[in-house]
């Protein structure tokens, strides 16, 4: 009798956690359709970092792209337009979120960075090259990559004020020679963009041989979309590969 | 209820057949102008390629057989001016000799064959001995249009050697002279090894093999037109430099003018294979140049902000070029004489690109994405444009991403560049875009480039 109705209370008791349960998901929709009524379309929004895993040191380029949205910000990077794309340099792993907010409501996006420390200085602290890795990462530091417009080799804005830091760190280090790689996104003839490429460069040389950097330190290179950061067939990563790239010219 | 939704999808099927056959039918009148000018209008001569005769006992036989009657087959039916009479259609006999054909059994029906090829294949003492012959079936009384005999070392690329040979000599014969194309080979990229690297095999995709291996990336091939040197672009040390290798010496050779500015991209021949046409940024900004195919005289051709790129000799008169400009925004295809001269545009918008030249010098084939743009419904295909009238055909629709069309040098086909996905193919046509297919199977083979002979 006595177990018998420990069975009995066990039972009733599984059917009510049941019962909640499968009224808990019930409700999940309900919330949004009791949600007050709002006067614009709900803003959407895209939030992506190539590379997603990095050592210390190495760039990420952030992409996000947003629509119905009146401002949009990315937590400690503040207010950003309503799509773009930027470097940064993440010393430690980071979350970076994104809200753009309009007169539809809200949308949140999230790309996440690990940031892996720099593991050789601390393995092999006598190598002689770790004062070129530090020549390095005070390269990376100063010198960002910069983005084109769809099938256009001009300098954007944000590609000048880039080539500005550049140009102060490259007069600042007079030793350093640059190697200016250009990079096209995957549609069209590889011809043709390998021509793009080599005119994207060629803009930012021509940027920076303005700003008084001596034009043979700087070599260029194209590679067209033979070698692309990023492989989807998306705006974003359309917008990542259609870049002038700096490295050091060994 | 039920039947209803079971009788559903097939009206839904009916209506899509419709629907297409009515959309093909302006397009099949518009081919006429293509069809007359590459060849391909006449009436159809309904041959027939009998299987031919083994002779001998050697055990290579069945094998060369094999490969000999597929390849002869393929050949005539590629060739785009003949009405196959199919296999399953042609008496089951293999007449080995004049004295052992009936031709009245070819002419009547269902083989109903206007011409029929026959012959006889042996192989012994490592020879490969081949008897052919054409016979016109509707003309009894003296019926040999072509008799040959071709004799090799008996192995399975010589069987396929010579098919390719023979059907040549019936595709000049009774194709108005002009000469076939079976013989000929496609230079084109191909990844396979991790690496874009300079591939060749023969014109319906057999024997595949890499030409050479230089570990970097390698692009736009072409082969001169005595089919001695290959040209191409490479990225190395000196950025990308357009180099030479002699097929004959089986080595590099110089081209000193493709070295300078690190940028040189998409080398063109000349059909006299006295100069060679390329995209240099040497001067700063991506011009077209032109240069002896010694690699002396560089010259620069055009002088214009934006891209050039990619040209293409009038191979019927050496005195103009085609090529890729962006001058004015998208690239577009444009034209001007040899020396730089008598600018012309050719295209009226969109993306167009990868010009090649017809061997006749009435047509450029291109690639045109007519409706390009960010979320733009465009596709990249591949397209003809009769040069004096400009107006145009479109010969492929709605299949992945076209690009590279190269002429073969009977001006009846084309060989281009076909992206589905990821998967990029080599795949061929008819000139008015009929009879499509892939050549290659390995989703990483790009840029093919058509042999001149």
């Amino acid at each position: 009798m006595n177990s018998r109705n420990r069975v009995l209370t066990c039972l009733v008791l599984l059917a009510a956690v049941v019962g909640f349960a499968g009224c808990g998901k019930k409700k999940t929709p309900l919330t949004t359709n009791t949600a007050p009524p709002l006067s614009g379309p709900a803003p959407t929004a895209q939030l992506t970092a190539t590379p997603t895993t990095i050592t210390a040191g190495d760039q990420v380029v952030l992409s996000w792209r947003t629509a119905d949205a009146t401002s949009v910000s990315i937590d400690g990077i503040g207010d950003v337009p309503s799509s773009g794309v930027k470097t940064v340099t993440p010393a430690v792993s980071t979350s970076y979120h994104l809200v753009a907010r309009g007169d539809g409501g809200s949308a949140d996006a999230t790309a996440r960075v690990t940031v892996n420390a720099q593991q050789m200085a601390v393995a092999v602290p006598q190598d002689t090259s770790a004062s070129s890795m530090s020549a390095d990462e005070l390269f990376r530091a100063n010198v960002q990559d910069i983005f084109f417009d769809y099938d256009s080799y001009d300098v954007r804005a944000d590609g000048q004020s880039a080539l500005s830091k550049t140009a102060a760190y490259l007069a600042a280090n007079p030793g350093i020679k640059v190697l200016i790689g250009g990079y096209c996104d995957e549609r069209g003839s590889n011809e043709y963009n390998l021509t793009l490429g080599q005119s994207r460069a060629s803009s930012a040389k021509e940027a920076l041989v303005r700003a008084g950097i001596p034009s043979d330190r700087l070599r260029v290179v194209s590679y067209g979309k033979e070698k692309p950061f990023c492989a989807e067939s998306t705006e974003e990563c359309w917008q990542q590969n259609r870049r002038a790239g700096f490295t050091i010219d060994r | 209820m039920i039947a209803l939704f079971r009788l559903l999808p097939r009206s839904l099927l009916w209506i899509c057949l419709v629907l297409c056959s009515v959309s093909n039918t302006p397009v099949l009148k518009a081919q006429d102008w293509i069809r007359t000018g590459s060849g391909l209008s006449g009436q159809r001569i309904r041959l027939a390629a009998a299987d031919f005769k083994p002779v001998g006992g050697d055990p290579q036989v069945p094998v060369l057989k094999a490969s000999f009657d597929a390849t002869l087959y393929n050949d005539l039916a590629n060739a785009g001016i003949f009405d196959m009479v199919s296999k399953s259609m042609a008496p089951p006999v293999t007449p080995g000799s004049p004295q052992e054909i009936n031709l009245t059994q070819w002419a009547a029906d269902p083989a109903n064959a206007s011409m029929v090829a026959f012959g006889a294949l042996s192989a012994s003492s490592g020879r490969l001995v081949v008897n052919g012959w054409v016979f016109d079936a509707k003309n009894p009384g003296s019926p040999q249009v072509l008799g040959k005999q071709y004799n090799e070392v008996a192995n399975e690329d010589n069987a396929r050697l010579i098919a390719h040979r023979f059907a040549d000599e019936i595709i000049a014969r009774l194709g108005g002279g002009v000469n076939g194309i079976a013989e000929t080979k496609l230079y084109f990229v191909s990844a396979r090894t991790g690496t874009k690297e300079i591939w060749a095999m023969d014109y319906d995709g057999q024997n595949q093999h890499i030409v050479l291996k230089l570990g970097t990336t390698s692009m736009s091939p072409r082969i001169s037109p005595d089919n001695s040197r290959l040209a191409f672009s490479s990225i190395g040390k000196e950025g990308w430099t357009i180099r030479m290798y002699s097929l004959e010496l089986g080595r590099p050779v110089a081209f000193p003018a493709g070295v300078p500015g690190g940028s040189n991209f998409s080398p063109a021949w000349s059909a006299d294979g006295v100069k060679v046409a390329f995209s240099s940024a040497r001067s700063g900004d991506p011009e077209i140049w032109v240069a002896d195919s010694s690699g002396g005289n560089a010259r620069k051709l055009t002088a214009f902000r934006g891209p050039d790129v990619a040209p293409t000799w009038n191979p019927k008169t050496n005195s103009q070029i085609a090529w890729v400009s962006g001058r004015t925004g998208l690239p577009q295809i444009y034209i001007m004489d040899a020396d730089g001269a008598n600018i012309q545009r050719m295209t009226d918008g969109g993306y167009a690109i990868s010009p090649s030249w017809s061997p006749g010098g009435q047509f450029l084939a291109f690639s045109w994405n007519r409706k390009y743009g960010p979320g733009a419904p465009g596709g990249q295909d591949i397209y003809v444009m009769d040069i004096a009238s400009k107006r145009w055909i479109q010969l492929t629709h709605d299949a992945g991403s076209n690009d590279y069309p190269s002429w073969s040098p009977d001006g009846r086909h084309l060989v281009f560049e076909r992206a589905i996905g990821r998967s990029t193919e080599i795949w061929t046509m008819l000139a008015d875009g009929t009879e499509q297919h892939a050549l290659t199977h390995s989703g990483k083979d790009f840029m093919p480039n058509w042999s001149w002979k």
